[in-house]
C-alpha cells in the first residue's frame, strides 16, 4: 500500500461518485453528505468528484477512490457503509466487503469495447480540460484538417449505421445532405430515448455530453450545417440539466458559436425537450415538433435530408451516432470498422435492463451471441428464476424465447428472426411473465402514443387490445387468436411509421413462441405466481 | 426540479412575460408551453388566446398542440407528483403490481390527485432507469429497484413536509 497515503494530512483524496440519475436513485447523493461528514470528522481531505456512471448499474452506488495504485471501487454503497469504509482503509484502496477493485479489471468492463464510451464514468462531465485531457476534441481537430467532404467519407468507410433503430449508413445520409443546396442547414440530435430498456443517450447526456456536442459540431462542419438541436425528453430531467450547463459551457468557452477552435467552423447548438410523446422519437415527428406543432409523422418523401427542419436539409441522426462520431474521427474510420460482422461495423453499445441481475451498459462489437450476451454477461435474472423471454429492440421488438439465443447480434442476424437490434435494449423476463399480458401491453400502448394519422395504428391497436382481453378471458381463444393475427397483418401493412408497422411484432412473437400463454389461459392463470397477475 | 410544486394563481401579466421570453426563439411552441405549465402548474386555459395571437395560430390549433403531448395538463395536478413507470422492463420487476398496490391504497386511478390535493399519480413510459427497476420520479427526484415500503415511505415523506409545515 502507498505509504504516501497513509497520512490523510498529507494529500486530497479524490472520491468519483456517480451524479448518472440511476446512481442517484439508489442513494448515491446521500452517500456524497456522508462521505463528506465521515471526512470532515476524521479531519481527512477529501475532494469528491461526480461523474457519470460506468454503467455497472447493480452495483450503483459505485464509489471509486483514487489510490497510487488506481480507481479502486467499492459498491453497492450506501450512506450507512461510509464510516465502515473509512474505517478499513479504502482511502488507500483497502479490502471491505464491498471492495469491487480496479474498475477496468472487472469482467464486465474489461470484457467491453468502448470506443462511443470510453470516457463515460470516469470523468467530470462538465469539465472541458478533463474532457480534452480524454481525447475530445482531436476528432474535431482531425475534421479540420481533413474538411467537410473527407469527413463524410470517413463517416461512411466506417460502416456505421444509425443506432436509433432503422440502422441506415450514417454516411450516406450525410452525403445527401452535403450535397443538397440551402442558405439554413440542421443537424438534429435525436435523444427522444422513449424505448423501455435503453439508456445509452441518457447516460451520454449526464456523463460525457462534450462528446455529443463534438459529434454535432463535426456533423455540422461535415455536412455544412451551422444550426444544430438536441431534442430530449421530459423523462430526462436530470439529462437535460446537465446538457443544459454543458452547452453553456461550450459556449463560453468557445466550443460553440464562431471559429471554433481557433478555425471558421461555425456551429450553433440548442437543446428542446419532449413532452412526452414517444412516437416523437419518429424523425419527422420530431421534426414537426421541434417546429412547434403536434407530433405527427411526416410522409416520406421527402426525405428529412432534403426537406427537414424548416423545410432545410437536415441530418437526423440518434444521439448515439453522433456520439461515436468523434472516436471515428479521431481513431480513424478503419480502426472502428475492424470491429464487429457483416454489415454490422464497429460497436453497439448493449442495454442489457429489466429482470437481470447484471444490468447496465455493456458496449461490445457486433457479433456476440444472444444468449451470452443474457446468460454470460447479464448473468440471468435477478430473480434467480429461469430466463423466459428477452424483447430486443424496445416496445416495438419482439419477445425472443431462449431456444432462440444462438441469435447473433448483428443487424441481419436479429432481422433474419423478424426481431430488432433497435437502440440497442434488451429487457429480460423471467418464467413468471405472462406474455398475453405483454402483447396485451404492447397494444396498448400503441393505442395510448399512436399520432392519429393512420387508421390500423390509431383504431388497430385499441382493437387489439380488446381481443386480447377476449383471449385473457379465455373466450372464443383460438377465433381471437386469428383475429389478432390478421389485425396485426392490417398494421403491419397500412401504417405510415414503425409504430403502428411494427407493433405487431412483439404480439406475434408473443404468440408464436409462447402459444402456451394464449391458447390454455385457464389452465396456465392457475399456476402464475400472483405477482404476475 | 426536485421539490414540491408551488405555482401562482393565474397572472396574465405573468403569463405573457412567460410568452415574450420564449417567442423569438425557432419554434417557440414547446418551450413556451413548458415554462407556462412550470409556472402555473399546468396551461391554464386563459393562456390560450394569449399563445394564439403570439404564434399566429387559432386557439384550436393551440388546443390541438396543447393535448396532443401527454405532458401539458388542463389542471393543476396535486401538490406532489408522483410518476410511475408502467414500461416494460420495469414491468418485468414487478412494476405493475407495484403500481397498482400504490394506486389501490390511495384509492386513485392512474392520473388522479388525493382528496387533499396533495399527491397525483401519473403513468410515464421509461425513465431510463430500466436496469434499477422498478423506478419512479417524485417531484422530480429518482427512485430505483423500488419495493412497495420504498415507494410507500418516499410518497409519505413527501407528504409529511406539508403536513408539519
Ligand atoms: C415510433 C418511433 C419512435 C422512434 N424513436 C426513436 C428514438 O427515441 N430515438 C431515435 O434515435 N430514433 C427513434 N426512431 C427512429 C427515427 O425515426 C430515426 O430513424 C432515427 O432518429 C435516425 O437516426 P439514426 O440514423 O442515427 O439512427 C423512432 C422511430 C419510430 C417509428
Ligand atoms: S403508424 Fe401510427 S404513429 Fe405512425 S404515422 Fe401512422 S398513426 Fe402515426
Ligand atoms: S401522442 Fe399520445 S395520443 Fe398522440
Ligand atoms: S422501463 Fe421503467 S425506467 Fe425504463
Amino acid at each position: 500500500m502507498g505509504d504516501s497515503m497513509t497520512d490523510p494530512g498529507i494529500m486530497t483524496h479524490r472520491i468519483f461518485i456517480p451524479r448518472d440519475v440511476a446512481a442517484l436513485a439508489v442513494g448515491a447523493d446521500e452517500v456524497v453528505a456522508a462521505v463528506q461528514a465521515q471526512a470532515a470528522a476524521l479531519g481527512a481531505p477529501v475532494a469528491i468528484v461526480r461523474t457519470g456512471s460506468r454503467g455497472m448499474f447493480w452495483l450503483e452506488p459505485m464509489v471509486e477512490v483514487e489510490t497510487p495504485q488506481g480507481r479502486v471501487a467499492y459498491g453497492p454503497v450506501q450512506a450507512q457503509d461510509v464510516p465502515g469504509l473509512f474505517a478499513a482503509g479504502w482511502l488507500t484502496g483497502a479490502v471491505h466487503p464491498l471492495r469491487v477493485g480496479r474498475p477496468e479489471e472487472h469482467p464486465f468492463l474489461a470484457r467491453q469495447t468502448r470506443l462511443t464510451f470510453a470516457r463515460c464514468g470516469i470523468v467530470d462531465p462538465l469539465s472541458v480540460a478533463d474532457y480534452k485531457a480524454n481525447g475530445g476534441y482531436r476528432g474535431l481537430a482531425k475534421a479540420i484538417e481533413i474538411g467537410g467532404a473527407a469527413t463524410v467519407e470517413a463517416v461512411t468507410k466506417s460502416g456505421l449505421r444509425g443506432r436509433g433503430g432503422a440502422g441506415f449508413p450514417t454516411g450516406i445520409k450525410w452525403k445527401t445532405v452535403r450535397d443538397a443546396q440551402a442558405d439554413q442547414k440542421y443537424i438534429v440530435c435525436n435523444a427522444d430515448e422513449g424505448d423501455s430498456g435503453t439508456f445509452a443517450d441518457r447516460m451520454i447526456l449526464e456523463g460525457d455530453p462534450f462528446c455529443l456536442i463534438e459529434g454535432m459540431t463535426i456533423a455540422g462542419l461535415a455536412v455544412g450545417a451551422t444550426r444544430g438541436y438536441i431534442y430530449s425528453r421530459s423523462e430526462y430531467p436530470h439529462a437535460n440539466a446537465t446538457m443544459g450547463k454543458a452547452l453553456e459551457i461550450a459556449r463560453a468557452s468557445g466550443l460553440l458559436g464562431r471559429n471554433i477552435l481557433g478555425s471558421d467552423v461555425e456551429f450553433h447548438l440548442e437543446l428542446r425537450v419532449g413532452a412526452g410523446a414517444y412516437v416523437c422519437g419518429e424523425e419527422t415527428a420530431l421534426l414537426e415538433s421541434l417546429e412547434g406543432k403536434r407530433g405527427v409523422v411526416r410522409a416520406k418523401p421527402p426525405l428529412p435530408a432534403l426537406k427537414g427542419l424548416f423545410g432545410r436539409p437536415t441530418v437526423v441522426n440518434n444521439l448515439l451516432s453522433l456520439a461515436t462520431i468523434p472516436v471515428i474521427l479521431d481513431l480513424g474510420a478503419q480502426h472502428y470498422a475492424d470491429f464487429g460482422m457483416g454489415r454490422s461495423r464497429g460497436t453497439m453499445p448493449i442495454q442489457l435492463a429489466g429482470n437481470v441481475l447484471h444490468g447496465g451498459l455493456f458496449e461490445t462489437a457486433f457479433g456476440l451471441t444472444l444468449g451470452e450476451i443474457v446468460m454470460e454477461i447479464g448473468g440471468g435474472t435477478a430473480s434467480r428464476r429461469p430466463v423466459r423471454a428477452v424483447q430486443a429492440g424496445g416496445p416495438l421488438g419482439a419477445y425472443l424465447p431462449p431456444s432462440q439465443f444462438d441469435t447473433l447480434y448483428d443487424y441481419e442476424a436479429f432481422a433474419a428472426r423478424d426481431a430488432l437490434i433497435g437502440h440497442g435494449g434488451l429487457v429480460v423476463f423471467d418464467d413468471t411473465v405472462d406474455m398475453a399480458h405483454m402483447a396485451r401491453f404492447a397494444m396498448e400502448f400503441c393505442a395510448e402514443e399512436s399520432c392519429g394519422k393512420c387508421t390500423p395504428c390509431r383504431i388497430g391497436s385499441t382493437r387489439g387490445a380488446e381481443v386480447v382481453d377476449r383471449i385473457l378471458a379465455g373466450r372464443d381463444v383460438a377465433a381471437n387468436i386469428a383475429l389478432l393475427e390478421d389485425l396485426c397483418n392490417t398494421m403491419k401493412f397500412g401504417s405510415l411509421c414503425a409504430l403502428g408497422g411494427f407493433t405487431p411484432y412483439p404480439v406475434l412473437s408473443a404468440i408464436r413462441h409462447f402459444p402456451e400463454d394464449f391458447h390454455t389461459r385457464d389452465s396456465r392463470r392457475r399456476h402464475l405466481p400472483a405477482a404476475a397477475e | 426540479m426536485t421539490s414540491a410544486t408551488t405555482h401562482t394563481a393565474w397572472d396574465r401579466e405573468k403569463a405573457a412575460e412567460v410568452i415574450a421570453a420564449h417567442r423569438n426563439l425557432e419554434g417557440p411552441a414547446l418551450p413556451i408551453l413548458h415554462a407556462l405549465q412550470e409556472a402555473f402548474g399546468h396551461v391554464p386555459q386563459d393562456a390560450v388566446p394569449l399563445l394564439a395571437d403570439a404564434l399566429n395560430l387559432s386557439r384550436a390549433d393551440v388546443h390541438g398542440i396543447v393535448s396532443f403531448y401527454h405532458d401539458f395538463r388542463e389542471a393543476p395536478a396535486g401538490r406532489h407528483v408522483v410518476k410511475v413507470c408502467r414500461a416494460e422492463a420495469c414491468q418485468s420487476m414487478g412494476g405493475h403490481a407495484l403500481a397498482e398496490g400504490l394506486l389501490r391504497r390511495l384509492g386513485l386511478e392512474w392520473g388522479g390527485t388525493t382528496a387533499d390535493g396533495q399527491v397525483t399519480i401519473e403513468p410515464v413510459y421509461c425513465l431510463g432507469l430500466c436496469a434499477s427497476a422498478p423506478a419512479a420520479l417524485i417531484d422530480g427526484r429518482p427512485l430505483g429497484r423500488l419495493t412497495r415500503e420504498r415507494l410507500d415511505a418516499a410518497v409519505n415523506e413527501a407528504r409529511a413536509d406539508w403536513a408539519t409545515a
